[in-house]
């Protein structure tokens, strides 16, 4: 992982693989979501709803993957001081946050004609609420001391990435350990409880926003490190 | 109810926002690049 600490040599990898994550991304992303608006057959019980599936899920998995991302990346900073982790870190939080949002959003629009609500103070929904204000804290921070920090987050916002990784298990267990009008586990290890002719676009879906969310990440860190590199030579002009 | 309403609006507010972050990240990626650019050609 070291070898990557080299600015340069990492935008040598990152130019091209942010079109070779961006493209696959968008049409997995396509054929995903056409599949699943038109040839998935709908829910004996739900309906027409059950299509949200298809962007909710892996809004979900974005919102909560972005901040294990977040926590990777301040481990990695704190304790191997690799300087690109915090770049990383400080890219990670506004996709994550936007992913964060649309889960919710999207789980409320499916939740109104699914039970009747928009919105309830639930284990599932006020944690996943809980991982947004965590988002907006970390950028807040983040944003605080970019200049002092090189482009990256300072070591007091990887702290805050750190503990903050507390509430990823509490939204994946929050529908065990509490009555929920959300639905239990649906997918684990075992398999899963969704017949599989609902469940097959999730699959394109699901890795076809993982590569955007790959290729955004990567787009972000390099504006950051071309800001950064902006920064230290006027400084260094200003200087004389 | 008209379930569709539902699914249209769930899935138009999540492209729309997904397409306005990849512009919004690729237009500053391109603008810092470019600022960072002419900056490394200057003497």
């Amino acid at each position: 992982m070291h070898r990557f600490a080299n600015p340069a040599r990492f935008l040598k990898i990152a130019r091209p693989l942010t079109g070779w994550l961006f493209w696959p991304g968008l049409l997995l992303l396509t054929a995903g979501a056409l599949c699943g608006l038109f040839v998935t057959p709908p829910d004996y019980l739900q309906g027409e709803t059950v299509r949200i599936l298809y962007i909710h899920v892996p809004a979900a998995w974005l919102g909560m993957g972005g901040w294990s991302g977040i926590a990777i990346a301040a481990v990695m900073q704190l304790v191997w001081r690799h300087p690109l982790a915090a770049v990383a870190g400080r890219a990670i939080a506004a996709p994550g946050a936007l992913f964060t949002a649309i889960c919710l959003i999207t789980g409320s629009i499916w939740g109104r004609p699914t039970w009747g609500t928009w919105w309830e103070w639930d284990g599932r929904m006020t944690s996943m609420l809980v991982l947004l204000f965590l988002y907006l804290g970390y950028m807040a921070l983040a944003n605080a001391s970019a200049r002092q920090a090189q482009g990256g987050v300072s070591p007091v916002t990887a702290i805050f990435g750190l503990v903050g990784a507390v509430n990823i298990p509490i939204i994946n267990r929050s529908v065990v350990w509490w009555n929920s009008l959300h639905q239990g586990p649906s997918i684990t290890m075992r398999g899963s409880s969704i017949d599989m002719t609902l469940l097959w676009p999730l699959g394109f879906t699901l890795a076809g926003f993982t590569l955007l969310f790959a290729a955004i990440v990567l787009m972000r860190m390099r504006t950051i490190l071309a800001q950064a590199k902006v920064e230290a030579r006027m400084q260094r002009m200003a200087r004389g | 109810m008209n379930q569709w309403a539902f699914v249209i609006g769930a899935y138009a507010l999540t492209f729309a926002a997904t397409f306005l972050l990849c512009l919004r990240c690729w237009r500053a990626m391109r603008s810092a690049e470019t600022a960072a650019q002419k900056l490394s050609e200057r003497p």
